[in-house]
């Protein structure tokens, strides 16, 4: 059985297909006219999903499900920022926009990642969060996070170190890279290396637009970034990106919301690229989709368009939009702004649309 | 002090339905922790955790809106949730 979680700007949807991955079938929507910013099932307890919502007009909260996605509890106490001394910020949580299960080690713990930037923990299976200090209290937090972009700035791609429960990474975009050695109680930018050409110092240590980043879980020590300005790579203990994505071919340059890796292979990621160019449309390039695959870790890149639009297909695939399965033929799927849904079943070589006319895409997550 | 609440469509999830319910409390922030008791979850959907009223929410004790919770009920007043958005 596989299921792919299909988070909308009006509701919750799901695919689900047998092990062969011929038929797909479409259902929901559960939470019709409900904002669903991610759809994260707990790989530690298949049972449980997270869900991370909000309506037009009702403040953001956290869904939960313990019966894969048949019946939904709110959480008792949903993300919230703690109460503002007098003369602080009082800054509120607009919405829960990321959600990640904590280490294999610590079943029930979770992450969230808000708008504006801020970071939360949960250790009851996502029932109350706590507000992580470490990281909204930062002394540095003010500088980090570039404030006033239109839509807030986003906390996203939290990484837990499958080797230490207590090593993280985060984007926050538009802030950069962050780490934290001690599960968030301090943290320090990671972001040598990566271009940020909109920034006054192009070279600062923080302020990059991180977009996604992925840590492979055969190799924790490899990190790969879609960011703003480029593809990168890093591979630790070392701190500075390499950029993989100028190994793309220059008419499409390397600029584009998700990375999404091979399961098993390190050296495998794909990436869908967005013309990033003068006003920023961050539509298919030319209209003509195309993911791109590299399998020598970003030293080579293939287009993979088989089965795609060749042409007027305008359409933008958002930072949680993409992922992979873990079958022996990788299973890649994404999710457009305008509705549809597309999958491959071996690998990225050849593409077809599992479902159309569904809300703009925010959320496409896989579940075995 | 008692009065009505009248609950606007998108929080009857919270009140089983219900589009108006009592409400016991001398200013609008006893009147809505009256309700948090009774349907949990509510409040924060309608209230920030700095007691902000959200921005698409409205709050009107009769026919005067309140800027924030300390705004008096009396006895027999309605307070009205109203839900305000523009846009698709």
């Amino acid at each position: 059985m596989s299921t792919v979680w299909l988070g909308t700007r009006k509701g919750l949807f799901a695919l689900r297909a047998d092990a062969r991955r011929r038929t797909w079938k479409l259902a929901g929507p559960q939470f019709l006219g409900h904002i669903i910013h991610h759809v994260v099932q707990d790989p530690r307890a298949p049972r449980t999903v997270l869900m991370a919502a909000k309506t037009g007009h009702l403040g953001p909260t956290v869904f939960r499900s313990s019966d894969r996605g048949r019946t939904w509890r709110e959480a008792s106490q949903p993300p919230a920022f703690r109460k503002a001394a007098e003369g602080e910020p009082a800054r509120a949580v607009e919405r829960v926009f990321w959600l990640t299960p904590g280490h294999a080690s610590e079943p029930g713990v979770w992450y969230a990642g808000s708008t504006p930037a801020g970071l939360f923990r949960s250790e009851d299976g996502g029932e109350r969060w706590e507000p992580i200090a470490g990281f909204n209290d930062h002394p540095m937090r003010s500088k980090w996070v570039l404030n006033g972009t239109p839509d807030g700035e986003l906390v996203h791609s939290i990484l837990v170190d499958p080797r230490d429960a207590r090593h993280l990474y985060v984007g926050i975009s538009v802030g950069g890279v962050f780490e934290s050695a001690d599960r968030g109680a301090d943290w320090t930018p990671l972001n040598e290396g990566v271009a940020a050409d909109f920034l006054p110092d192009p070279n600062a240590p923080f302020g990059h637009d991180p977009h996604c980043i992925a840590q492979h879980r055969a190799r924790p020590d490899r990190l790969y970034q879609q960011n703003h300005c480029g593809i990168y790579r890093l591979d630790r203990p070392g701190r500075r990106w390499q950029r993989i994505g100028s190994a793309m071919p220059k008419k499409i340059g390397d600029i584009g919301f998700p990375i999404v890796l091979h399961p098993t292979d390190p050296d495998t990621a794909w990436v869908l690229p967005m013309d990033g160019q003068t006003v920023w449309p961050r539509t298919s390039i030319g209209g003509k989709p195309a993911v791109y695959r590299t399998r020598d870790a970003g030293r080579s890149w293939q287009r993979l368009d088989r089965g795609l639009p060749g042409e007027r297909a305008w359409f933008t695939v958002l930072r949680q939009a993409m992922c992979a399965d873990a079958e022996a033929r990788t299973g890649l799927y994404f999710g457009t702004t305008g509705g549809d849904v597309w999958a491959s079943t071996n690998g990225g070589d050849s593409w077809r649309c599992l479902a159309s006319h569904l809300p703009e895409i925010y959320s496409v997550t896989h579940a075995a | 002090m008692s009065c009505t609440v009248r609950i606007a469509s998108p929080l009857h999830s919270y009140t089983a339905g219900a589009a108006r319910v009592g409400g016991r409390g001398n200013t609008l922030a006893e009147v809505l922790g009256d309700l948090e008791q009774r349907f949990p979850g509510i409040r924060f959907r309608m209230i920030d955790e700095q007691d902000r009223i959200r921005p698409h929410m409205r709050l009107f004790v009769n026919s005067e809106e309140a800027r924030d919770l300390a705004a008096p009920v009396r006895r027999g007043d309605t307070v009205h949730v109203i839900c305000a958005l523009s846009g698709g």
